[in-house]
């Protein structure tokens, strides 16, 4: 057991709109092994049961609980308070979009953002019939670092040029196309490369690599742009 | 003809789209609900999972309005979760049948599974996932470029006499995800339309039919009503009625709890599957390859305890046996440090091993309980896991209104909060991604069948919105002294010390007079969070109304079968009673508490034996 301040977000529409929000203190005996998630949950079942925030599988797959601890992007579930190193911890809704209550924010923008790489497999030759098609090994290591993507939004609120501009797709929507078109059984080149092969699409990144770091699954977004912008070059355009 | 042509002209037209809008006005017409939240769709899914989304996609393709309703975004539903791998006799590395499959299912069920389902979910478990890969699932490959398979517990060959079977097909240890994924692209790909953050309430049931679902408006606040031809609940299981559990914050038996409140039977509940390895305090799951790889599980004495308990297979006997196991050390005082906790030592497979092996196992360590295995054991305990009973439905995942063969008109459930009965007494580890995706995919045939008859809407009651509008009211101005956490949290200690591995009269008769107590409390909570916009306040008071009434009626069962069977073991009982206990239980909730009913098991090949590995 060790005492911790956790200094946290708070935004309540209906009280505080108009405003930029307030932060609120509260100071708690965190036990070992406690990720931030537990110490949100305790203040909520314990301390103040109006603490808003999104959580689900509590164990880094759902992707939920994406939000800013002593400034960094990451998932509250996967961070270790103890492995923070202050005793005073911030913790803030993800940056870039829109609060809606507390550490909850408005997450359509990022999704719309997938839809536009249109973020599933196309294919225009028909699969065999009751059989899998193939896929060397080979291919589908093409995948890797890409796939697993939980789709927390860390990357994508870390990005100074989506801060700049909303309408850039951002390293998460561009990574999900990499995805797909490194995908050796998807057709869908010319459907998708409009949107990616544009002033808002691969171009717009600067290669800071925020994302990468941001990103708790250690994806790397910036590599898979780089990887997307080779593809056009070499003479798909 | 098809087999819904019964059905054709039962209803009485009012189809808003050839009225006008006054008439149409008057006809969604819903007490305490406005008329732009009443929403008309030919299909309303109910929970985004595997078996809610795949029900979707079907429906979809099929040219018919569905909507899915879903408290968290599609991809956070705990499906994702899933990491060992989905079932199905490919045959990709080794012979392997779906005769043997169907055995292995039958066995591991403790005989309490229904033959006539179990043999069409394997039949279908093939073509299910191939139209996975189709979807563009990345499962990983063999050499060949097939769907990679891997061994699971209960899996194996020659009806049960052979080798373990390669049969889980697999995408690393992220099967659960990738399918997951996969199903909600196809459902954007398709343009289904997700109603994501609503949290559903409450069913609509008018006589004998169901015309749709109540629900809360997560995001702004607001009742909204879902009118429609289909309703299908798939929405997950329960694990979170147990302190520790490998279950979401999301899996609070909302779907299972209006059911029961709608005066309709659940099945089998009393069945609840723990997993030995789950991080201590925590639940979060290890998986089986700790042990696989050769992890030691040891006590407070340092003592490598199986050796007492299964001196052959020592730590890879099956998950039930060492659930046990671990829990008479904790009762017998071998706990680590007196508590319900032993370790699991991977140190002597040395660091390269672990890195190489296991990297997924030393994160999660790391990660949630703070100690990396290479140096530390990992702290673990058992965990509830899995939900073997839920909604009775037909093969056809129709729900059943007497628990039997009566249709709830209109209505369908698929997936974990169903129960078909694919699993009896006992999931086998892959199955139940596979019963949620092939009994999705069944619901949703059925239902477009459904729809291609019934071309009309039966209009509302007045008072559908009514059940709804009251419970979040209700919270909303409760003001009582008690904390709905600290009830929520009474309840899940209890449930997972008196209603967990080991069962016996005494702790079941406590727990339910706990759980009564807990009842009354409830009427007395308040909640801190008065506000309408995203108000998880209101949804974990809600949560726990449903955690509190679903609790009930698993300890009433337990209580109320007398015997050992699968994953329910009763210490003061002495072994499986097939003379007495073959049977599958319906339970009712009346004001005299719960009643109960009974259901013959479906036996088409393989007749009950001892359940041996
Ligand atoms: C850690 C873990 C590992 C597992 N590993 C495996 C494995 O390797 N192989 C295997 O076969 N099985 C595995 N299982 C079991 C399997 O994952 C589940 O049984 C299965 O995914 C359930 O799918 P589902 O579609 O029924 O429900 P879920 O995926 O749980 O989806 C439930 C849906 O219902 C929605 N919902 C619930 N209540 C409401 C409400 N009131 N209003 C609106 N929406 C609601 C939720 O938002 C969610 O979308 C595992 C389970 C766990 C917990
Ligand atoms: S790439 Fe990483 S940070 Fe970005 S959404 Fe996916 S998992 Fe999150």
């Amino acid at each position: 057991m060790a005492e911790y301040i956790f200094r946290i977000f708070r935004y309540d529409p209906e009280k505080d709109e108009g405003t930029k929000g307030r932060v609120q203190e509260y100071k708690i005996e965190v036990e070992k092994g406690w990720t931030v998630l537990d110490a949100l949950n305790y203040i909520k079942w314990h301390v103040d049961g109006s603490l808003s925030y999104r959580r689900a599988c509590r164990h880094g797959i759902c992707g939920s609980c994406g939000m800013t601890i002593n400034g960094k992007n990451t998932i509250a579930c996967e961070q270790q308070v103890a492995d923070l190193g202050t005793q005073v911890i911030t913790v803030e809704p993800l940056r870039g979009f829109r609060v809606i209550k507390d550490l909850i924010v408005d997450m359509e923008p990022f999704y719309d953002k997938l839809y536009a790489i249109k973020p599933y497999l196309i294919t225009y030759t028909p699969p065999p019939t009751d059989k899998e098609r193939l896929q060397s090994p080979e291919d589908r290591k093409l995948l890797d670092g890409k796939y697993e993507c939980i789709l927390c939004a860390c990357c994508t609120s870390s990005c100074p040029t989506y801060w700049a501009d909303k309408e850039f797709l951002g390293p998460n929507a561009l990574m999900k196309a990499a995805r797909f078109v490194l995908d050796s059984r998807d057709e869908g080149w010319e459907e998708r490369v409009n949107a990616i092969d544009d002033k808002h699409g691969v171009w717009r990144c600067h290669t800071i690599f925020n994302c990468v770091e941001a990103c708790p699954k250690e994806l790397n977004a910036t590599r898979a742009i780089v990887e997307l912008r080779r593809l056009m070059l070499k003479g798909r355009l | 003809m098809g087999k819904f042509e019964g059905y054709r002209g039962t209803f009485r037209c009012v189809d808003n789209r050839w009225l006008g809008t006054d008439e149409a006005k008057e006809l969604h017409e819903v007490e305490g609900v406005e008329l732009h939240n009443v929403h008309e769709h030919d299909a309303v899914i109910v929970g985004a999972g595997l078996a809610g989304m795949y029900a979707a996609l079907e429906i979809k393709k099929a040219g018919f309005d569905v909507a899915v309703l879903t408290k968290v975004f599609p991809t956070r539903s705990h499906s994702g979760a899933a990491q060992g791998g989905i079932a199905a006799a490919l045959a990709n590395l080794e012979e392997d049948h779906i005769e043997w499959h169907f055995y292995d299912t039958v066995k591991g069920s403790d005989f309490l599974g229904d033959q006539d389902a179990i043999e069409l979910m394997v039949r279908e478990a093939p073509l299910v996932i191939f139209e996975y890969e189709h979807m563009g699932v990345p499962f990983s490959r063999t050499p060949e470029g097939k769907i990679m398979q891997r061994y699971f517990g209960g899996h194996v060959k020659d009806f049960g006499r052979g080798k373990p079977v390669l049969r889980a097909c697999m995408a690393a240890d992220r099967t659960g995800h990738v399918l997951l994924h996969t199903l909600w692209e196809q459902c954007v790909k398709y343009g289904v339309r997700f109603y994501s953050e609503y949290f559903a309430l409450s069913l609509i049931i008018e006589g004998d039919v169901c015309l749709g679902v109540v629900a809360w408006d997560l995001i702004n606040g607001g009742i909204h009503v879902f009118h429609a031809k289909a309703t299908c609940f798939a929405t997950g299981g329960y694990g979170r009625a147990f302190k520790i559990t490998t279950n979401s914050h999301a899996n609070t038996a909302d779907g299972v709890a209006m059911v029961l409140e709608a005066g309709l039977p659940l099945e089998d509940m009393e069945f609840v599957q723990f997993h030995p390895t789950g991080i201590a305090k925590q639940g979060i799951l290890i998986s089986e390859a700790a042990r696989g790889e050769g992890g030691y599980l040891i006590n407070d004495k340092g003592e490598r305890f199986m050796e007492k308990y299964a001196p052959d297979k020592m730590e890879l006997a099956p998950r039930d046996i060492i659930s046990r196991s671990i829990w008479t050390e904790f009762v017998e005082g071998r706990g680590i440090g007196g508590e319900r906790c032993v370790h699991l030592d991977l140190r002597h497979l040395g660091a390269e091993k672990i890195k190489e092996r296991l990297p997924q196992i030393r994160e999660l360590a790391m990660k949630f309980a703070g100690v990396d295995p290479i140096d530390e054991p990992i702290p673990i305990q058992p965990t509830g896991h899995y939900s073997m009973g839920g909604i009775p439905t037909d093969i056809n995942c129709r729900v059943l209104a007497d628990g039997k063969s009566k249709w709830l008109r209109g209505m369908w459930a698929a997936g974990e909060c169903a129960c078909v009965s694919v699993h009896g007494a006992n999931r086998l580890g892959t199955n139940s991604l596979l019963d949620a995706s092939v009994h999705g995919k069944r619901a949703g045939k059925d239902i477009v069948e459904y729809l291609s008859v019934v071309e009309c809407f039966e209009p509302l009651p007045m008072d559908c919105a009514k059940r709804a509008v009251d419970k979040v009211n209700w919270v909303l101005n409760a003001d009582g002294p008690e904390r709905p956490s600290e009830l929520r949290e009474i309840l899940q200690d209890n449930m997972y010390e008196l209603c967990g591995v080991f069962r016996n009269e005494e702790d079941l008769t406590k727990m339910y007079d706990i759980i009564k107590d807990l009842q009354k409390r409830y009427q007395n909570i308040h909640i801190e969070d008065k506000s309408k916009v995203f108000n998880t306040h209101l949804m974990e008071a809600l949560e726990l109304g449903h955690l509190l009434e679903v609790a009930e009626v698993i300890v009433a069962g337990a209580l109320n079968r007398t015997e050992c069977r699968g994953a329910h073991w009763r210490t003061d009982c002495p072994g499986r009673d097939d003379e007495n206990w073959l049977k599958h239980t319906l339970a009712w909730k009346t004001e005299e508490g719960i009643k109960f009913d009974y259901k013959p098991v479906v036996i088409t090949r393989f007749v009950p034996e001892v359940r041996k590995y």
